[in-house]
């Protein structure tokens, strides 16, 4: 069973919320997520200032099996992106909850935040999917 | 058998300075001091200075080392890899069409055009579409231009609010793209458990902003969408349009037509159901074919026929068109191809393509799973092709359906497409074609029971596999993440002119 960190929110399409308590957002894919893709080859990160609405595509994820959108969780606009995945996707596959973090953003309505998953729930999405 | 290879795998690895091939040469080389001084190159270009014999060998033996359709079961799903007659290829080059230069007159080229008219309204009659254009030179270019045509219609209309293209989930991944290169959003739908295209979701997401919907039917996911009037019915009362994506017209042809069902623009892939060459970077052809109120944005040049003689249809009989997609009329030693098909097959023939091609889909199918493989869908009837998932096989065994893949190949089998679809894990994605025999079916039912056997009792085997090709397993991530794409010479070989 992947890891599901439950001191982070998710979405039903597989990315990771995290509340930096400065009134932006971090976002990622799952441990699950990045081991369905397999080994990550390229990261296309959206453009800092960017304004992103909720489930819109807002970064790709390639890897040698497939290209995957990332959604912006929610409506807001990008404020940093990880640098470092140009360079080194596979942290992505390495540290998908840490390093591979993919971008920043400062969510139109902050509260919001509570609306996404918690972790049982995504777990259990997970689960289901895979029967 | 491929008879061993002992030269090096690279023609530049065999190259010798000063190496050459003189009977090769052409007589009337240009000489370099036409070229003005600035625009001349310093160093001599990295070309592999080789013998005629030996640049003959290479090729040849590179040519051994295929996989192709003429030598091996190639069950590439989405892509009917199906035979190519050879009578299509020597019609196709007959004097009279190769030597034809292509800015030759309407007077000398009667003989073409005919073919290319008779084409058109072949593939009008056997799509049910109003009109049809063969100007796009490739299945992509065929997609762009359909898409283009939806954006001249309703801009025509003074429309200007529909910016979104919906793709369903299963879709072929040229879809969104086509539809990114016209400027439209691209919104996904997603795809049911029985593989149909969710109705409610699609009502939720239609509305004053959907220029049009792309679909495959039958789907990727090899299942004939049964909804698909519903469909066309949401889509169109939402003032959109739909886009027929011929990939899978094979499974259909002659049987069902995509005008019947209520599409505006189709893009047919000749080198799928036409039976044109497949792959190796073209030459291909992607004719589209559309509904009455889209006839007027069709590519140009057509062919039309006034009853004594063909004529051009060009930007003078066409201003609303969406324009030229190559400098003249698309790939005609393709087209030409997929017309001397058409004509042996004749109407009827057109029908016995997709009824063996489903009934070899469906046996192909019956037999793994009755082997004890998983369909993916299991309560659908194949079209002409289905999904395996080995879900299983890779919970219980460790071995993916990449290692399947890999292992056919020793076993002679072209794999199947691989992890697409991508909403199945794990999955092959198989299409014998009708083309294939029995014997061939079982044949590939037979490897897939060994190389499970294998993966039960040896699955090292696997992992390593492919033990008999020329080349092993490559390290696709390496590859992926450093791209090299161009040859170049070590430093120390790097002579200066």
């Amino acid at each position: 069973m992947s890891e599901v960190p439950a001191e982070l929110r998710y979405t039903k399409t597989h990315e990771w919320v995290k509340d930096n308590g400065d009134g932006t957002l971090t976002v990622g894919i799952t441990d699950h997520a990045q081991e369905a893709l397999g080994d990550i080859v390229f990261v296309e990160p959206p453009e800092v200032g960017r304004a992103i609405a909720a489930e819109e595509a807002s970064a790709v994820v390639e890897s040698v099996k497939a290209a995957s959108d990332i959604y912006a969780p929610l409506a807001g606009e990008i404020v940093e992106t990880n640098a470092t995945l140009t360079d080194a996707p596979e942290t992505i596959n390495t540290s998908p909850y840490e390093d591979g973090w993919i971008f920043r953003f400062a969510p139109a309505d902050p509260s919001a935040y509570h609306n996404l998953l918690d972790a049982a729930t995504y777990e259990q999405a997970v689960e289901d999917e895979d029967d | 058998m491929p008879i061993p290879c002992r030269s090096a795998m690279l023609i530049h690895d065999q190259s010798r300075t000063g190496r050459r091939a003189t009977a090769q040469a052409p007589l009337d080389a240009p000489q370099v001091t036409d070229i003005p001084e600035g625009l001349r190159r310093r160093a001599r270009p990295a070309l592999p200075e080789v013998s005629e014999m030996q640049a003959v060998r290479h090729y040849t033996r590179l040519s051994q080392k295929n996989f192709s359709i003429d030598t091996h079961f190639y069950p590439l799903g989405s892509c009917t890899m199906k035979y190519n007659p050879r009578a299509c290829n020597s019609l196709a080059m007959l004097p009279g069409f190769l030597a034809r230069h292509p800015m030759a007159p309407e007077t000398h080229s009667q003989g073409l055009m005919a073919c290319l008219f008779d084409l058109q309204e072949i593939l009008k009659q056997v799509t049910g579409m109003h009109a049809v254009s063969l100007a796009p030179s490739a299945g992509a270019q065929g997609e762009f231009a359909g898409v283009a045509m939806i954006r001249a219609y309703h801009q025509a209309r003074g429309d200007h609010a529909r910016t979104e293209i919906l793709v369903p989930d299963a879709a072929h991944g040229t879809n969104p793209a086509s539809a990114a290169m016209c400027g439209f959003k691209v919104r996904e739908i997603p795809t049911g458990d029985d593989g149909d295209v969710e109705l409610e979701a699609l009502k939720a997401a239609v509305g004053p902003q959907t220029a049009g919907i792309m679909l495959t039917n039958p789907s990727t996911v090899g299942v004939f969408d049964r909804n698909i009037q519903a469909i066309a019915r949401s889509v169109h009362d939402a003032g959109g349009l739909l886009y027929y994506d011929g990939a899978n017209l094979n499974a259909i042809l002659g049987k069902v037509r995509p005008g019947d069902m209520g599409f505006d623009v189709i893009h047919m892939n000749l080198h799928k159901t036409f039976s044109t060459p497949h792959g190796g970077g073209g030459p291909g052809a992607g004719p589209v074919g559309v509904s009455k109120r889209l006839e007027p944005f069709l590519p140009v040049p057509m062919v039309d026929f006034d009853g004594d003689d063909y004529h051009w249809l060009t930007e003078s009989e066409r201003p609303e068109t969406i324009g030229r997609l190559t400098a003249f009329g698309g790939n005609m030693g393709i087209l030409l191809r997929a017309y001397v098909y058409a004509r042996m097959l004749g109407r009827e023939g057109m029908g016995r393509v997709s009824e063996f091609a489903t009934l070899n889909a469906n046996y192909l199918m019956a037999r793994l799973r009755e082997a004890g493989f998983e369909a993916a869908y299991p309560r659908r009837r194949a079209s002409h092709e289905f999904i395996i998932t080995l879900k299983r096989e890779s919970r219980e065994l460790g071995v993916n359906a990449m290692d399947f893949a890999k292992r056919l190949l020793d076993y002679g089998y072209h794999a199947p497409t691989t992890y697409f679809p991508l909403l199945v894990p794990e999955c092959l994605l198989i299409e014998p074609t009708e083309s294939e025999t029995k014997e061939d079916l079982d044949g590939f039912v037979e490897a897939m029971i060994a190389i499970r056997r294998e993966a039960q009792e040896e699955p090292e085997t696997l992992k390593g596999a492919p033990h008999k090709m020329p080349v092993r397993r490559l390290d696709d991530v390496r590859a992926a993440r450093h791209l090299d794409l161009a040859w170049k010479p070590a430093a120390s070989e790097t002579t200066h002119g």
